[in-house]
C-alpha cells in the first residue's frame, strides 16, 4: 500500500507542482475595504453569477452572506430564487453549493473545481486578484486558456467576454528560462481595463469577506477590548502601587 | 461566613493550605519583569483549556468532516470565531511565554540547587506541551497539519529496525489518516491536558517547597527574622497577586492585539497552506512546522552526511576539555571512550545521517534535564557572573533564533551551513557549559537582595 502511494505521488509530482500554482509570477497589490458595501455587494453578485455555476463555497450560508453584505431577506429571495431545499422550497440559509455536480465537473474540466471558501486565506487577496486579471490565449492546453500566475490552469476565463481575450508575450533568457513580458490585446472586452480591474477589486473584497466574515467585526470589537483593558490596568496599576507603599 | 470556613476547615486544611501557598508563602521582593512568565504560563493553560472545552463541542474528529466543522465554528457557531482565535493565539502565545520563562530560569540560576528537581519537572513540562501542540495542530484538517504530521511521525522510521512498526503504531494505519486524527483528538483534549495539569501542579509543590529565586539568586531563606520569615521575602499574597493582575493585563492586551488585529501572524500563527484541506496528493511547496518548533526542526535538518566529520571534532574538543579536567585516570579513560565510540557512531557510516539527525533534535532537549548539573558557576544570576557566560549565552541566543528563522526556509545553499552554525553553538553552549563556567571570573554575590 505504502509503496503503490509512493509510486501513484511520484507519477503526480509534475502535476502536483501545477496544482500547487507557484510560478513566481509578480502581484499586483489590491485594496481591499471591507465596509464599501456596494464593493461587497457587486462582488457577491459576480461570486453568485459566474463562479458559483462550478466552484462551491459551501461553508457559507446565502442568508448570513446577505445579512452581512446589507441584503435583506426579500432582496435575497427576489435575486436567489433559485435556493431551495429538497422539497423545492425557498431556503436562505441553504450552504451556497455549485450548480455543477462534481462528477460532471470531473468530465468537463479533468479535474474537481475546488472550494472557494476560504481560498482568500489559503492565496491571499493579492495572489487573486492578479490571478483573476492573468489569463491568456494558448491553443495548446485544453481548454484555450492559460494562466501567467497559475500556469496550466484547468480553468478557463470565465469572464473573457468582460476582459477581452489576451496573449501573453514572453521573452526567453540566457539560461532558457521563460519570462512574462506582458499582455497583447487580441480583442477588446465589453468593459475597459479600469472597469474590468474595479469589478475584480469588488470581487477580490468579497472573497476576503467569505473567507473570514469575522473580518467585519473584529477589529472593531478588538479597540473596545483594549480600551477596556486599558482602563482596568489603570486601576489594577493604581491597586498594586497601594499595596506595595510598605515594601521598601 | 466565617462560619462556613470554619465548617470546611474543620474537614479540609482550607487556611492552612491557603497561608502555604499564598498569604505565608514568602517570595523575594525584588522580582521583575521576567517574572511574570510563570503566571502567564497559567493564565494562558487555563485560556486554552476553556476555549478548547467549546471547541469540542463544536468540532468533529472525522477527516471527512474536520476541516469543514472548523470553518462552521468560525461562521455559524456563535462567537465561535473569537473562541478559535483565542485557542489559536493561545497556542502561540503559550510557547512565547515558556520560552521566556525558561529563558529567565536560565539567566538567573533558577535551575540550580535546590531547584534542580522543579527545573526537570518544567522541562518535562514543556516536553509535555509540545506533544500537546503537535497533536492540536492537527486537528483543522489543512494540507500543512496533514504533511506535518507525516514527517513528523516518519521521523519514527529512522530508529533502526523497530522504527518503521513504531510509526505505524503511532499512526495505526501507514499513513496519516482518520485513525490518526482520531487518536491524536484524544490526545490532545484528554491525555495530555490531564498530565499538563498534574505536572504544573508538581511544579508549584515543588516551588513552593524550595522557595523563588530572584534576580540577584540570593537565598533568601538563610536570612530570616524573629519570626522566622525571611527578611528580604513578602507575602505573596497580596503583594505579588495584585502585581500580577498587572502583568496579566498587560498581557491579554498583547493577546487582544494579535488575536483582533492580526489572528494569522501573517502566516506564523495560522499558515496560509493550512487554510487549503488536508490533500493526501498534494504536498505543500515547502512543509515547515509552526514557529516555535522550528529551532529543533533546524537541528534536525541541518545534520547531512558532510556534518558529521564537523560533529566528530565537536566532541572531540568536548573530550578533550573533560579530560584535562580531571586529574583521575579512571574518569579520564571514561571521556575518551565515550569519545571514541561517539566518533565511530558518527563517522563509520552504520548509522545514518538522517538518524542522527533525530538524535541531535532528541539531544537538543534531553540536554536540558542537565542543566543544573552542566553549570559548574560559583554563583547563580547574571548579575554576578564573568564576561565568558554573558558571550556563550549571547551566542546561544543568536544560534537559537537562527535556527528558528532558517526552520522556516527552504533548507538549501548557505541557509544549511548557518544551521549547522547554529546546531554547533546551540549544543557546546550546553557541553563547555562545565568548563567556561569554572574558568569566567564571577562577583561577590551581595548577602541580601538588591532592589
Amino acid at each position: 500500500m505504502k509503496k503503490l502511494l509512493i509510486t501513484v505521488m511520484l507519477a503526480l509530482a509534475p502535476a502536483m507542482v501545477y496544482a500547487a500554482g507557484g510560478s513566481g509570477a509578480k502581484l499586483d497589490h489590491v485594496k481591499v475595504d471591507l465596509s464599501d458595501q456596494a464593493s461587497l455587494q457587486n462582488g457577491a453578485k459576480i461570486f453568485v453569477n459566474y463562479c458559483l455555476s462550478c466552484h462551491s463555497a459551501s461553508y457559507m450560508r446565502y442568508n448570513r452572506m446577505a445579512k452581512d453584505i446589507g441584503l435583506t431577506e426579500e432582496q435575497l429571495a427576489e435575486h436567489m430564487g433559485f435556493i431551495t431545499d429538497d422539497k423545492g422550497k425557498f431556503k436562505s440559509g441553504a450552504l451556497m453549493k455549485a450548480t455543477i455536480g462534481a462528477d460532471e465537473a470531473k468530465a468537463a474540466f479533468n479535474t474537481v473545481p475546488p472550494d472557494l471558501s476560504v481560498i482568500s486565506r489559503a492565496r491571499g487577496a493579492d495572489w487573486f486578484y492578479t490571478y483573476m486579471r492573468s489569463f491568456y490565449i494558448d491553443e495548446k492546453t485544453p481548454s484555450g486558456w492559460n494562466n501567467v500566475v497559475f500556469p496550466n490552469v484547468s480553468m478557463p476565463h470565465v469572464l473573457w467576454s468582460w476582459q477581452g481575450t489576451n496573449r501573453a508575450v514572453f521573452k526567453t533568457d540566457d539560461h532558457g528560462v521563460k519570462h512574462f513580458e506582458g499582455f497583447e490585446v487580441v480583442k477588446p472586452g465589453s468593459m475597459t481595463d479600469k472597469e474590468f480591474d474595479k469589478s475584480m477589486q469588488d470581487l477580490t473584497a468579497f472573497m476576503v469577506y467569505m473567507g473570514e466574515p469575522a473580518r467585519l467585526v473584529r477589529f472593531q470589537l478588538g479597540v473596545y477590548v483594549l480600551i477596556f483593558l486599558a482602563f482596568f490596568g489603570v486601576f489594577a496599576y493604581l491597586l498594586k502601587k497601594n499595596y506595595w507603599k510598605d515594601v521598601h | 461566613m466565617q462560619k462556613l470556613i470554619n465548617w470546611i476547615d474543620e474537614r479540609f486544611p482550607l487556611i492552612e493550605t491557603f497561608e502555604y501557598h499564598m498569604s505565608k508563602y514568602y517570595a523575594p521582593k525584588n522580582f521583575n519583569f521576567w517574572y511574570y512568565f510563570g503566571v502567564l504560563s497559567i493564565v494562558v493553560l487555563v485560556i486554552q483549556i476553556i476555549t478548547g472545552i467549546f471547541l469540542t463541542m463544536h468540532y468533529k474528529p472525522d477527516t471527512g468532516l474536520a476541516f469543514a466543522s472548523v470553518e462552521y465554528i468560525m461562521r455559524d457557531v456563535e462567537w465561535g470565531w473569537l473562541i478559535r482565535y483565542m485557542h489559536s493565539t493561545g497556542a502561540s502565545l503559550f510557547f512565547v511565554v515558556v520560552y521566556l520563562h525558561m529563558y529567565r530560569g536560565v539567566i538567573y540560576g533558577s535551575y540550580r540547587k535546590p531547584r534542580e528537581l522543579l527545573w526537570i519537572i518544567g522541562v518535562i513540562i514543556f516536553i509535555a506541551l509540545m506533544a500537546e501542540a503537535f497533536m492540536g495542530y492537527l486537528l483543522p484538517w489543512g494540507n500543512m497539519s496533514y504533511w506535518g504530521a507525516q514527517v513528523i511521525i516518519s521521523l519514527f522510521d529512522a530508529i533502526p529496525g523497530i522504527g518503521p512498526v513504531l510509526a505505524e503504531w503511532v499512526r495505526g494505519d501507514f499513513v496519516v489518516s482518520d485513525a490518526t486524527l482520531n487518536r491524536f483528538f484524544a490526545f490532545h483534549v484528554i491525555a495530555l491536558p490531564l498530565v499538563l495539569i498534574v505536572l504544573v501542579f508538581l511544579h508549584l509543590v515543588a516551588l513552593h517547597a524550595v522557595g523563588s529565586n530572584n534576580p540577584d539568586g540570593v537565598e533568601i531563606k538563610k536570612n530570616k527574622d524573629e519570626n522566622g520569615i525571611p527578611r528580604d521575602g513578602i507575602a505573596f499574597h497580596p503583594y505579588y497577586t495584585v502585581k500580577d493582575i498587572v502583568g496579566v493585563v498587560v498581557f491579554l492586551m498583547v493577546f487582544s492585539a494579535i488575536m483582533f488585529f492580526a489572528p494569522e501572524m501573517g502566516g506564523l500563527f495560522l499558515e496560509h497552506d493550512n487554510f487549503n484541506p488536508a490533500n493526501i496528493l498534494q504536498t505543500p511547496p515547502e512543509i515547515v512546522p509552526l514557529w516555535y518548533f522550528t529551532p529543533y526542526y533546524s537541528i534536525l535538518r541541518a545534520t547531512t552526511a558532510s556534518f558529521l566529520p564537523i560533529l566528530t571534532g565537536a566532541v572531540f574538543l568536548v573530550a578533550l576539555l573533560a579530560i584535562l579536567d580531571t586529574r583521575d585516570m579512571k574518569k579520564r579513560m571514561v571521556f575518551a571512550g565515550i569519545a571514541v565510540v561517539l566518533a565511530f557512531g558518527l563517522l563509520s557510516g552504520l548509522i545514518e545521517a538522517k538518524v542522527w539527525g533525530v538524535i541531535l533534535m532528541g539531544a537538543s532537549l534531553v540536554v536540558l534535564f542537565f542543566l543544573s548539573w552542566l553549570d559548574q558557576s560559583p554563583v547563580k544570576s547574571i548579575r554576578y557572573r564573568g564576561w565568558i557566560y554573558k558571550l556563550a549565552l549571547a551566542l546561544f541566543i543568536v544560534a537559537f533564533i537562527l535556527l528558528g528563522y532558517l526552520g522556516m526556509k527552504p533548507a538549501s545553499g548557505i541557509n544549511v551551513i548557518l544551521a549547522q552554525a547554529g546546531t554547533v553553538v546551540y549544543f557546546l553552549f550546553f557541553f563547555l557549559m562545565p568548563f567556561y563556567t569554572k574558568w569566567d571570573k564571577t562577583k561577590p554575590v551581595p548577602e541580601r537582595v538588591t532592589s
